[in-house]
């Protein structure tokens, strides 16, 4: 198991002009050869127009356990949603 | 089913559970799904590496019955829609062994324990196709129990499995329906001998398909623990039973006869009777004793073996390509 193939993540963008989107992972020797394989496994009834792929190993990730530090604090920001604001019904659509 | 008789580990009681497991199954009760790199018990994560693993396996090892047939299909284009459907099963064993990898086993020693023997795949893929109407009746009855299956998996607790759940349940509807297409045709605008053929096919496929499901619930050892984990959602006799009751009238309308005298409506508990398959033999295929057990698995291996050199060839040639690049970045700065 010398040579195993490294791990690729797939990002596709799907047909309306969307971001690119995480659709899955495959293995193959090298960054062509991804795409390739990920053409053939995650586009095959056109599912998208554009593919990237990265190395599984390069993509730096928050660690489950920093969930709290890291989102709550957004949580008791309720005033970033403009819902949060009445606006008198005589003004009209804002 | 695809995954069957997955070995489930610790079943435990609330009490027995630690604080830590508590909170997980707490989670898993409120429906949250498990992400890889959270924390899980040992056991959730070693039998969902079997489970997903073998459900793998059966996708790959699934192509071979129904490769067998892609040089002799009817028509060019029965052709072409094999193809489609054999390359499909190909990328469901691919986005499986990915949901497998994300919790810390790779795809080659995946790859090693089937070809070992030490994991397996579905019974079902051990019985030969040997007449086009086999084809025909794998897409119907096979993938259709297959799709039993995996739609409720659809709900599994586990992040990764579930997306590839709801991956292959979009692709998998046209597999059904090629399958019933095939015999369509032979059942109902072919001659008298292209109906025997599909009857012969029904007649051989009927048990192993209802054996998919695995064991009868009062025999599933391990269906608690995977339940209590929504690993599995349904039981083995629930999805069985529904299975059944799907076919019934596919048959009736294609004028085939299901191989089981004791088949009947039963009003009161709104479903059919049915005879069980023989278990002694589901354990004897599952034992490796089946008629296409080593015939598969031999496959498997050469295929694995004969495409080392190639595989080998291309890591070799992109470390090549890295240390060039690597070289002229050097050189320029």
């Amino acid at each position: 198991m010398s040579s195993e193939w490294p791990l690729w993540e797939v990002f596709i963008r799907g047909q309306h002009g969307l971001n690119h989107r995480h659709v899955g992972s495959l293995h193959a020797s090298d960054a062509e050869m991804a795409i390739c394989n990920a053409r053939d496994v995650y586009t095959r009834r056109n599912e998208g127009v554009s593919i990237w792929v990265v190395k599984s190993n390069e993509i730096t990730a928050s660690a489950p356990s920093d969930k709290g530090p890291l989102f709550e604090p957004s949580n008791s920001k309720v005033y970033r949603h403009p819902t949060f604001f009445d606006i008198p019904a005589e003004v009209g659509h804002m | 089913m695809y995954a069957q008789m997955v070995k489930a580990e610790g079943a435990k009681s609330r009490e027995e559970m630690s604080d830590q497991e508590r909170a997980f199954q707490d989670r898993i009760d409120r429906g949250e799904k498990i992400e890889p790199k959270e924390w899980m018990p040992e056991g959730y994560r070693k039998t969902l590496i079997r489970q997903i693993g073998q459900h793998a396996h059966s996708e790959i090892v699934g192509q071979l019955p129904e490769g067998n047939w892609i040089t002799r299909a009817p028509t060019l284009e029965r052709k072409a829609i094999l193809l489609a459907k054999v390359q499909d099963e190909a990328g469901h064993g691919l986005y499986l062994y990915s949901a497998a990898e994300t919790l810390g086993v790779s795809r080659d020693e995946l790859l090693a324990a089937l070809h070992s023997g030490k994991m397996k795949y579905s019974s079902i893929f051990n019985y030969p196709t040997l007449n086009w109407a086999d084809i025909g009746t794998v897409g119907w009855l096979v993938d259709g129990a297959a799709i039993m299956n995996q739609v409720q998996l659809q709900k599994t607790s586990y992040g990764p499995y579930s997306r590839a759940m709801i991956r292959i349940c979009k692709e998998e509807s046209f597999h059904q329906r090629q399958g019933y297409d095939i015999l369509l045709k032979m059942c109902l605008q072919g001659t008298p001998e292209q109906k025997d053929m599909a009857q012969d096919a029904m007649n051989r496929f009927w048990y192993p398909a209802l054996m998919m499901f695995g064991p009868s619930d009062k025999d599933s050892v391990h269906s608690a623990q995977s339940m209590q984990w929504k690993i599995k959602i349904n039981t083995n006799d629930e999805l069985r039973q529904k299975f059944v009751d799907q076919t019934v009238p596919q048959a009736k309308y294609l004028g085939l006869t299901i191989p089981d005298p004791n088949l009947k409506w039963n009003e009161e508990k709104g479903g059919h009777d049915f005879s069980e398959p023989d278990w002694d033999e589901f354990f004897e295929v599952i034992a490796g004793n089946g008629p296409c057990n080593a015939e598969r698995l031999e496959a498997r291996v050469t295929a694995w073996e004969d495409g080392a050199w190639f595989r080998d060839g291309l890591m070799a040639h992109a470390k090549k390509q890295d240390a060039r690049r690597a070289a002229a970045r050097l050189a320029a700065e």
